[in-house]
C-alpha cells in the first residue's frame, strides 16, 4: 500500500511532431520541414522524435484540406473501415497515419504526438488536451507553463462528448495539440514560429527528464474546459448576418459577462451575450470555423489535479 | 495654389465592387449590406446611379482568392480582348463580362468611377490605391476620406502604371481606385475592419453628392507613397522554399521608414538578414499572404508630395 499516489507510465520512446495537418497553418509546416532536413534540435537521449507532414497534398496547395478535414477524420469508422480508392484523400491518409503511428488504442501506438496548429484567433500559445485524467499530459503542460514563464500559455481541455473530435494526434497514447495565434492562414509570422519552437523544446525536455526516472510531484493545472460552441447569427440561407463584436474580437480567455456585446450586425447593431453567468470565450473568429458553424467556443475555468508521475521500472 | 477651381465632369455612373478576391471578406459584405439596404429601404436619394458588384462569385463561393487565375490581373487590354475557348480560365471570362457591364475599358461608355474593395493581411490601415498623380477627382476623394476617417491611418498609395498597361479591375472606370484595408486574415470578417471600409465607401459617396451640388473643394498638398520595387524572401535555390520569415522588427511596420542595415528577415537558423538598399524607403504589403506565390515579401515606396488644385463640378 503506497502512502502517496504516484502514477507510473512506461518510458516515452516514440515521439512524433505533426505539421501540416491543416496545409495552410504555416508554423507547423515550416518547423517540420526544417526538422526533416536537420532534426538535431528535436532529438533527446533515450527517445526518437519523428517530424512528419500529415497532409502533404494540402500543404502543397496551401489549403486547409483537399476533400475533408484531416483533423476530424480519425473516427473509429474511418480507421476500421475497408480501404477503397474512392475514399476521400484525408480518410485514406488517416488510415495510413494510424498504421504508421498507431494503431490507435494499441500498445504499439506512439507514446506522444504533438500536433502543430495555427489559428486566426488571438489565443496566444495554447496547449490542447483531450482528457482530464491523463496525468502524464497534465504534468507535461505544467512543466511547459513553468518553463516559459513569464511568457504564458493557456490550456484548453476538450473532452465534451459532442464537441470533442477525432484528431490526427489521437492515435498516440498521449496526444497534445499546440495551437498558436493569431496568424492568418498561409502566412508565416516569425514571433509565432519561434513561440511554437520554444514550447516544443520544453516539451521534449520534459519527456527526456521523465525518461531518466525523475518523479514529478503532484501539481494543479488551470484549464479552460470547452462547454459549448456559439455560431454566428444567420439568415434563412445560412449566410451570417453579424460579425464578432469589436469588444469581443481578440479577447480570447477574457471573461464574457451576460449583457456584454457579442456580435455586431452589418448595419451596426450590437447583439449581447445572454448566458446566465460569465464564461471564457476562445477560438474567437477562427477563419476555418465559419463552415463549422462556430464563431467562438465557451469555456469554464477549472483546476485539474495531477498526481505525481514517474516512469515505471 | 491660386486661381480658379478646375472644373471637372460629374460622375453619373459609379460602381462599387467587392469579392474581387473571394476570401477578402470586408468588401463582399459591404456590397451585400448595400444591396440589402437598397432592397429593403429603397434607393437613397443620390446624384449618381450606383452599381454594386460581386466581382468573382465562384471564388467567393469557395472562399479562395481565385479559382483559376488572379482576377485582379486580368484587366489588361490584351486579356480583355482575347478570344474565349474551352480552356479560358474562369476569371478571364468573368473579367470580359465585367468589361461589358462596367466598361468597355477606355471607352466613353465605361462607368465614371469604379471603387474596388480589398483586404490585406498586412498592417496597412486604410490604403487608397490609385494609378495616377494627376487625376484630381480621385485625389480629392482621397483627401476627403483622409480628413474624416479617424479610426485607422489613411494613406495614399500610387502604383504608377499608364492606363494602357493597367491590369486591375479599378482601371475599367474612367476614374478608379481601390480601398485596401488591413490587417485582416483572409477568410475572416473583422467588425472593426468592416466598419472602416464601410465608412470609406460612405465617405466617397458623400463627396460625390457634395461635388455634384456645386461645392468647391479647396486645393491642397498631400503625401503619396509611390511604389518603387519589391523584395522576395530568401529561398532555397532548387525547391524555392522560403528559408526565413519577415523579421519581428519589420513585421507590422508598414509605412515606417526602412533604413539600409535595418533587419528585414530572420532565418530559421537564427540569422538576421539586413536591408541592403542604398536609400531609405517605406515598406508596405509586409507579409501579405497572397504575395508569397508572387515572390514578394514586401514592397518599397518613396514618399512624394502631390499638389492638387481646387475643383468643382462642370455645369452641364
Amino acid at each position: 500500500m503506497t502512502s502517496r499516489n504516484v502514477s507510473c507510465f512506461p518510458e516515452a520512446r516514440k515521439v512524433a511532431i505533426f505539421g501540416g495537418t491543416h496545409g495552410n497553418e504555416m508554423s507547423g509546416v515550416m518547423l517540420v520541414n526544417m526538422w526533416k532536413k536537420n532534426g538535431a534540435e528535436i532529438q533527446r537521449n533515450g527517445m526518437v522524435t519523428k517530424p512528419f507532414i500529415t497532409n502533404p497534398r494540402a500543404v502543397e496547395k496551401c489549403t486547409r484540406y483537399i476533400d475533408t478535414d484531416l483533423n476530424r477524420a480519425f473516427t473509429p469508422e474511418n480507421l476500421s473501415g475497408p480501404w477503397d480508392e474512392g475514399l476521400p484523400y484525408e480518410v485514406q491518409r488517416a488510415k495510413e497515419i494510424n498504421q504508421m503511428f498507431g494503431p490507435k488504442g494499441s500498445p504499439d501506438a506512439y507514446d506522444v504526438i504533438f500536433d502543430l496548429h495555427n489559428t486566426t484567433s488571438n489565443m496566444g500559445s495554447t496547449l490542447i488536451l483531450e482528457s482530464s485524467t491523463d496525468h502524464f499530459n497534465l504534468q507535461m503542460v505544467h512543466y511547459i507553463k513553468k518553463s516559459i514563464a513569464p511568457a504564458s500559455c493557456a490550456v484548453l481541455l476538450n473532452e465534451h462528448p459532442h464537441l470533442k473530435y477525432s484528431t490526427s494526434r489521437s492515435v498516440a497514447k498521449h496526444p497534445i495539440g499546440l495551437e498558436v495565434g493569431p496568424q492568418p492562414q498561409g502566412v508565416l509570422r516569425s514571433n509565432i514560429f519561434e513561440s511554437m519552437r520554444d514550447i516544443l523544446k520544453h516539451a521534449l525536455d520534459f519527456i527526456e527528464l521523465f525518461n531518466t526516472g525523475v518523479e514529478f510531484p503532484p501539481c494543479a493545472v488551470d484549464v479552460f474546459k470547452v462547454i459549448e460552441r456559439v455560431d454566428y447569427p444567420r439568415d434563412a440561407n445560412g449566410n451570417i448576418t453579424a460579425m464578432v463584436h469589436p469588444h469581443l474580437q481578440d479577447c480570447d480567455w477574457e471573461p464574457l459577462n451576460p449583457g456584454d456585446p457579442m456580435f455586431q450586425t452589418f448595419d451596426g447593431r450590437a447583439v449581447p451575450y445572454q448566458g446566465s453567468s460569465p464564461v471564457y470565450p476562445t477560438f474567437i473568429n477562427e477563419a476555418a470555423y465559419y463552415e463549422k458553424q462556430q464563431a467562438f467556443v465557451i469555456t469554464r475555468r477549472e483546476m485539474l489535479a495531477a498526481t505525481a508521475i514517474r516512469k515505471s521500472i | 495654389m491660386m486661381g480658379e477651381p478646375v472644373t471637372l465632369p460629374g460622375l453619373a455612373r459609379v460602381a462599387v465592387c467587392g469579392g474581387t478576391h473571394g476570401n477578402e471578406l470586408s468588401g463582399l459584405y459591404v456590397v451585400r449590406e448595400m444591396e440589402r439596404r437598397r432592397r429593403e429601404e429603397g434607393d437613397k436619394v443620390r446624384t449618381v446611379s450606383l452599381t454594386l458588384v460581386v466581382s468573382n462569385p465562384r471564388a467567393v463561393e469557395v472562399c479562395r482568392r481565385y479559382v483559376e487565375t488572379d482576377m485582379n490581373r486580368c484587366f489588361t487590354n490584351a486579356v480583355l480582348s482575347s478570344p474565349v475557348s474551352d480552356t479560358t480560365p474562369y476569371e478571364v471570362r468573368r473579367a470580359q463580362e465585367l468589361n461589358t457591364l462596367l466598361g468597355p475599358k477606355c471607352s466613353a461608355q465605361a462607368v465614371d468611377l469604379l471603387c474596388d474593395l480589398h483586404n490585406t493581411t498586412s498592417n496597412m490601415g486604410l490604403c487608397f490605391i490609385c494609378n495616377s498623380s494627376t487625376d484630381w477627382t480621385i485625389l480629392h476623394i482621397y483627401k476627403y476620406i483622409q480628413s474624416k476617417l479617424t479610426d485607422a491611418p489613411v494613406r495614399l498609395l500610387l502604383i504608377d502604371i499608364p492606363l494602357a498597361d493597367s491590369y486591375s479591375l479599378d482601371s475599367m472606370g474612367k476614374h478608379g481606385f481601390s480601398l485596401e484595408v488591413g490587417p485582416q486574415p483572409h477568410g475572416v470578417i473583422r467588425a472593426d475592419i468592416f466598419n472602416i471600409m464601410k465608412q470609406g465607401v460612405d465617405l466617397f459617396l458623400e463627396w460625390i453628392d457634395q461635388f455634384h451640388s456645386g461645392v468647391v473643394f479647396e486645393s491642397f498638398e498631400v503625401d503619396a507613397y509611390v511604389r518603387k520595387r519589391s523584395m522576395d524572401y530568401p529561398r532555397e535555390p532548387e525547391t524555392r522554399q522560403i528559408t526565413a520569415a519577415v523579421h519581428p522588427q519589420l513585421q507590422d511596420r508598414d509605412f515606417t521608414l526602412l533604413n539600409p542595415g535595418n533587419p528585414v528577415f530572420l532565418t530559421f537558423s537564427g540569422e538576421t538578414v539586413r536591408f541592403d538598399g542604398e536609400e531609405s524607403l517605406y515598406p508596405f504589403f509586409i507579409n501579405e499572404c497572397a504575395y508569397y506565390e508572387k515572390g514578394i515579401a514586401f514592397h518599397l515606396a518613396e514618399k512624394k508630395t502631390l499638389r492638387v488644385p481646387s475643383v468643382k463640378v462642370k455645369k452641364s
